[in-house]
């Protein structure tokens, strides 16, 4: 017997709207219901103002829904008694890597979330020191963030997020800003903590490419959930993409390229591995 | 360029000023302040320069950063010099220009004056060049900590201070690229009257302005989002620990207080 997944955010008919913005509907939400469970990698793409970022500011209770409910571990985000601990199991990685550390040094700004716990001080230095060998920032600990590279900065947020122990991280765009070494470094640490942690990752992108290391992708437009499914159903129909201006990735749009040529090659070919595979298979076969 | 920014004037290093508590040094720079401007007689004085030169020696201080420090109060220096040259009058005559005269008793309080000012000086330096500008706020607002009585917000000004430490470099660097920016564009900060270049800052001001305040925005959706509320109960990774060494300097200085005030010095 399989095992029901557990429930970390569930989303019911949730609306929000900005506030004298009646006009212009754009980044409101429309009506989401919606699951993430526990361990999972999740990507959420969709077009400029189709409210990406708004969702995730509902979930991290920074938003306060205008009509249906965010439950959190099962504590509705509207309940202010409980937001600290909402926070606390669902952390948030904002685009600007600059505009989100607080503190002078590394070490106190990872320390600054636990400070906000009021965690005793010998609790803090031992979480910080752990967190910060984990994610090889050790050797950083008394630098100031603006001797940091952008990459290093995010890895900075990454680990005062992770130092809460939260279940999930939500992040907004987080390579947005960064350099294509920083980006890597940046998916790298994510999907370490999302295989090796159990950690659930909502990760809002504009790049596919990023999109295609999720297990399941949800396709946000204008406010509404369009798709939702595992990331090499969703990534690979590039017509459904397209229609909402979403590009693919590289190797979807080459293989259908490909296929327009006449190669005739399987429909789900979503990483680098499978198109070379396939690529061989089809020279062997012809 | 903007990788070389200091804050402050903090001179790192591990000297016996540079590990005191932060609190207790504020607290010996405010009780020798005091003790400082209690003395009257040069033997006081002497002793207490010497010891200040004797610490600054200690911490590996250049002389340089005691000679950069002293350069803002240097006029004060002369013009309390020739004051008391001229205006302090008794003993016997030096000198006479006129009807001006310069009589002993001025020399003797004139270099006193500014032995004095000198001393502060060093105390000062060594307080501020010692000390990392973060610990300098926690310090400071440890001392304000009475005044939450009253309903002023001492933890949240200590964390204002902090976060303007943690930005000045960032908004440094951004006011270059600005700069830049502007340069590459035909604009000129350096040539024509101080009013022509006050009026070319203007397009370097108001975007500098504007990124500001999108980053406060951000800062504050992000401190926010990490569970940072006003009012609430924090708590530090940095204790500043009481060690034997404070406590034993904070009870030198008390006795050089009684002891001044018990010799009459």
């Amino acid at each position: 017997m399989v095992k029901k997944p557990e429930i970390i955010i569930e989303a019911k008919a949730l609306e929000f709207n900005y506030p004298g913005d009646s006009l212009n509907r754009s980044s409101a939400i429309n009506g989401i219901d919606m699951t993430v469970n526990r361990g999972e990698y999740l990507a959420i793409i969709g077009p400029n103002g189709s409210g990406k970022t708004t969702l995730l500011k509902l979930f991290n209770a920074l938003l306060a829904p205008s009509g249906g409910e965010v439950l959190v571990e099962g504590i509705s985000t509207v309940d202010h008694e409980k937001v600290p601990l909402i926070r606390r199991s669902c952390g948030m990685i904002f685009q600007n890597p600059d505009n989100q550390l607080v503190a002078t040094t590394v070490e106190e700004d990872i320390a600054f979330g636990l400070e906000n716990l009021a965690l005793p001080s010998a609790e803090i230095r031992q979480r910080v020191t752990e967190v910060a060998q984990r994610l090889h920032l050790d050797k950083l600990l008394l630098h100031p963030p603006h001797l940091l590279s952008g990459g290093e900065k995010q890895r900075v947020a990454i680990a005062g997020i992770l130092a809460m122990q939260p279940r999930c991280i939500l992040m907004d765009e987080p390579t947005a800003m960064l350099d294509p070494s920083g980006r890597r470094e940046v998916l790298d640490t994510v999907k370490a903590l999302n295989r090796e942690e159990g950690i659930a990752i909502i990760h809002v992108t504009h790049f596919p490419e990023e999109a295609a290391h999720a297990d399941r992708v949800l396709v946000l437009n204008q406010g509404e959930v369009v798709e939702d499914g595992p990331a090499e159903i969703i990534l690979t129909d590039l017509e459904m993409l397209h229609s909402y201006n979403l590009q693919g990735t590289a190797v979807v749009e080459l293989a259908a390229l490909l296929r327009q040529d006449g190669f005739n090659l399987p429909t789900r070919i979503l990483h680098n591995r499978e198109l070379v595979n396939s690529l061989c298979q089809y020279e062997r076969k012809s | 360029m903007s990788r070389s920014i200091t804050l402050g004037q903090y001179l790192p290093g591990n000297s016996y000023v540079h590990r005191l508590n932060p609190r207790l040094k504020i607290l010996a720079l405010l009780l020798l302040l005091v003790l400082l401007f209690s003395l009257n007689s040069f033997a006081g004085l002497f002793s207490l320069l010497a010891m200040a030169l004797l610490l600054l020696f200690s911490a590996r201080i250049p002389f340089r950063y005691f000679l950069k420090g002293l350069r803002p109060i240097l006029y004060i220096v002369i013009f309390a010099l020739i004051i008391y040259l001229f205006f302090t009058k008794g003993g016997v005559v030096l000198l006479r220009i006129g009807s001006f005269t310069i009589e002993s008793e001025g020399v003797r309080e004139g270099f006193f004056v500014i032995t004095r000012l000198i001393t502060l000086i060093i105390f000062s330096l060594l307080v501020t060049l010692t000390t990392t500008p973060l610990s300098l706020t926690h310090g400071m607002s440890f001392f304000m900590k009475p005044l939450s009585k009253i309903g002023l917000p001492t933890d949240e000004v200590a964390m204002i201070m902090a976060i303007a430490l943690r930005f000045i470099p960032t908004l440094m660097e951004e006011s270059q690229r600005l700069m830049r920016a502007q340069v590459s564009r035909g604009a000129d900060f350096e040539t024509g009257s101080i009013f022509r270049r006050a009026q070319n800052l203007v397009p370097l001001i108001v975007p500098l302005f504007v990124s500001a305040f999108r980053r406060a925005d951000d800062l504050a959706l992000a401190m926010e989002a990490r569970g940072y509320r006003l009012g609430a109960k924090r708590t530090r990774l940095h204790v500043d620990k009481v060690l034997p060494a404070d406590l034993g300097t904070l009870i030198f200085v008390i006795i050089l207080i009684a002891a001044a005030f018990y010799f009459k010095l």
